[in-house]
């Protein structure tokens, strides 16, 4: 065992192997929390949809499905950047690592500034609830629900993004810096389980705010 | 080694040395010491709405006081003494030691979780300095959000903050029973104590995050209102029941599920034999965790929701008394001709057996649809769950915190006045809280603080069982940190229990034990062979 390796292993753990596999499966237990989380969310939104599928037609009739689209591209750009981060880690290419993590983080705020761009059109527009509303005449009167959830799934969503950008700094630094070998790429491993996660997320995002109920008889 | 290593407590002293420590023993000190704190906060509150239920008029307290202070007392008592109290003290010591592991798989995180749940207790004690709460510990909408005139968002947010503790404590214990066992320790070598953690750890990670976002959303709706809860806008406060008790139903066996492993480890120490049905032991913890997800409607039959849901949901709910009964049966099993004897800690555990079967049975009679219809909201319902809390938690985590006194911090608790103070609270606990089975049925309803003269003798003696309570509790205050000075020293097995954690020194080491223990038997497992009568 290298000098580097043994530096690497916590002093609970018997191997490194140990240490990895515990490493692993802690964040997919953390996942699945957040499958809940963002679970409680969809529910919501499935039961106001239910309730009010009008307001919902009209709301998603209203979204940018151009910005929508290009954004999912981005964001699954992302993953493609970030699975190659984790086999350059693999790999033993420290460098290959932090330059693929760069490339995820710069794909990352692409989708922010383009959901920037959404945010400020909703507020031009005078559709952010409690804010700034003033849907107009022709607005169904549920409207509101519908933004609401639309800002506070697509909030949270960004939230998450920006705690994986502030994780890659890290990680993307200690790659740089050879922190990471074969037998250890832990911190590469779950920051692309998260990040993977996040982008999954919008992928249901993404249909349930944009697309479904787009051509339905409101639109 | 030719010297003994120092022991966890030694070693290095001074402030930072425990504020910034790894070492999940140290660790479930520093939880001791806010669980502790917010017990005793919770206690005082409980004090001044009994005082104030002693007489029919409202003679000390307005209502709205009133209000506030059965508030404070539940959201004290449930979200930072019931539900970390048993996991996060006991768990955090004992998991690791245990499973024969130096430490939890991420001690960093487990030290996160411990400042995560301090800042969640400071909001919510900042809510209270500010003004209080008024909405119950339910939080239920509207009083939460359209007619709320309180403190709601500062509480809630710490409950927020502090369930991300709870979260992050549930992965800690799935990755460490998973990955840290002592070779030779299998799944069914386990203490029934682990497997309890575990079927905890997967209730704190599955459901936790629900009441996360539930919050939130109330939190949005109250500050924006943007009508996700008001019907006026659209929304459904039913709809914040439903996701509620989606949480607040599984919380109470994140409650009562360690404690039931706290009992296990206490009956087969205190009767010399192995726990009768092992396996059934185990998997009735995850029968319940599992079930736990599915009857969070029973309490809901009256607020609207749909008569066949409430049909589904009564019957889900009979369905939990099957596992919770054969951990009893079991229990009862194990003691049968067992060499029994009855330290404070056993007291404390045949007091558990006894009144958690009662706080389940009564929760059958809730779980009736019809019946639920005249016990709903009355004194019924506060008896039963204090039952189940009260004599259920809190019991196990004194005999718990009695049992592993020795280990925990190298001395003995004095146990001829453990075992009074163990019938005091007995006795107490039982006066409190019979009486108010009897007033919900003759239809006293809760969270009122003035009542017709008639319920004033059941009152009485409900106050009067809570000073006897408040006794106990106060006397187990004096005499546990008294005993750090002058108790006796312990030696590694003081009670002769069976369990890696008895094997090494008392307390132990930094890193728990000299060598990694290899395990070669069954839990429990007696040297002597068990006599066996056919
Ligand atoms: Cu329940």
């Amino acid at each position: 065992m290298s000098s580097r390796t043994e530096g690497a292993l916590a002093h609970h753990f018997e191997t490194l192997e140990q240490q990895a596999e515990a490493g692993a499966l802690g964040m997919w237990a953390f996942l699945i929390q957040e499958v809940m989380f963002f679970g409680g969310l969809f529910t919501v939104y499935l039961v106001y949809r239910t309730l009010h599928p009008a307001a919902f037609v009209q709301g998603s009739a209203h979204l940018p499905i151009d910005l929508g689209t290009l954004n999912t591209g981005v964001l699954i750009g992302s993953s493609l950047t970030m699975a190659l981060a984790v086999r350059g880690a693999q790999l033993g290419r420290g460098k290959n690592a932090a330059l693929f993590i760069l490339a995820t983080m710069l794909l990352a705020c692409v989708f922010l500034g383009i959901k920037g761009l959404e945010y400020s059109h909703k507020w031009h527009d005078q559709l952010v609830p409690g804010l700034n509303w003033n849907p107009g005449p022709d607005a169904d009167a549920h409207l509101n629900l519908f933004y609401a959830l639309y800002f506070v799934m697509t909030g949270c969503h960004a939230l998450h993004m920006l705690i994986g950008l502030a994780l890659m700094v890290v990680v993307a630094r200690k790659a740089w810096r050879g922190g990471y070998s074969p037998g250890n790429f832990l911190g590469v491993e779950c920051l692309g389980l998260y990040w993977h996660f996040v982008d999954l997320v919008w992928i249901f995002l993404f249909p349930l705010l944009y697309l479904l109920g787009r051509h339905g008889p409101h639109s | 080694m030719s010297q003994k290593p120092p022991t966890y407590l030694g070693g290095e002293y001074g402030m930072r040395s425990w504020l910034l420590t790894l070492d999940h023993k140290r660790i479930a000190l520093l939880y001791l010491l806010g669980v502790t704190f917010f017990f005793l906060l919770g206690g005082v509150f409980a004090v001044l709405v009994r005082l104030e239920l002693l007489t029919p008029a409202g003679d000390l307290f307005q209502s709205e006081t009133y209000n506030k202070l059965f508030t404070l007392h539940g959201v004290f008592m449930v979200f930072f003494f019931l539900i970390p109290g048993i996991p996060a003290v006991l768990g955090n010591f004992l998991l690791p030691l245990m499973i024969g592991a130096k430490d939890l798989a991420f001690p960093r995180i487990n030290l996160l979780s411990w400042y995560i749940y301090m800042v969640g207790g400071l909001f919510t004690l900042y809510a209270m300095l500010a003004g209080g709460v008024d909405t119950g510990w339910t939080f239920y909408t509207p009083y939460s959000s359209t007619y709320a005139n309180s403190h709601v968002i500062a509480a809630a947010l710490g409950i927020f903050v502090s369930g991300f503790s709870s979260i992050l404590t549930g992965v800690n214990f799935i990755a460490t029973i998973h990955k840290l066992r002592a070779p030779g320790l299998s799944w069914f070598r386990l203490p029934l104590f682990v497997w309890a953690h575990y079927a905890t750890s997967l209730i704190m990670v599955l459901g936790t995050p629900v009441v996360a976002i539930t919050i939130l959303l109330v939190a949005v709706e109250r500050l924006f209102h943007v009508g996700l809860f008001d019907p006026a806008l659209g929304g459904d406060p039913i709809l914040f029941q439903h996701l509620f008790w989606f949480y607040s139903h599984p919380a109470v066996y994140i409650m009562i599920l360690p404690a039931m492993g706290v009992i296990s480890e206490v009956i087969a120490c205190f009767s010399q034999k192995r726990i009768f049905g092992y396996k059934f032991v185990a998997f009735s913890s995850l029968a319940i965790a599992v079930l736990g997800f599915l009857v969070w409607g029973h309490h809901m039959f009256v607020s609207g929701q749909s008569l066949y849901a409430g049909v589904v949901f009564s019957l889900l709910s009979f369905l939990v008394a099957i596992p919770s009964a054969v951990k009893v049966f079991n229990w009862i099993a194990t003691l049968y001709r067992g060499s029994i004897s009855f330290e404070a800690p056993m007291l404390y555990a045949l007091g558990f057996i006894g009144l958690f079967t009662i706080g389940g049975l009564t929760g059958l009679f809730l779980a009736t649809l019809a019946v639920d219809v005249h016990v709903h909201d009355t004194y019924f319902v506060v008896a039963h769950f204090h039952f189940v809390m009260v004599g259920g938690t809190v019991m196990a985590y004194l005999a718990g915190l009695h049992f592993w006194w020795p280990k925990m911090l190298g001395r003995l608790y004095p146990e001829t006045l453990a075992r009074i103070t163990a019938v005091i609270i007995f006795v107490g606990f039982n006066l409190t809280f019979l009486p108010q089975f009897v007033l919900g049925y003759l239809g006293m309803p809760r969270r009122y603080h003035v009542y017709p003269l008639e319920f004033q003798v059941l009152n009485v003696l409900s106050t009067a069982g809570a000073s006897i309570l408040g006794l106990g509790f106060a006397m187990t205050a004096v005499y546990l940190p008294w005993s750090l000075r002058y108790g006796k020293k312990a030696t590694p097995n003081p009670f002769d229990a069976r369990g890696l954690e008895w094997t090494t020194t008392s307390p132990p080491m930094a890193h728990n034990f000299e060598e990694v223990p290899v395990v070669s038997t069954e839990a429990y497992e007696r040297d002597e062979p068990e006599v066996v009568h056919v």
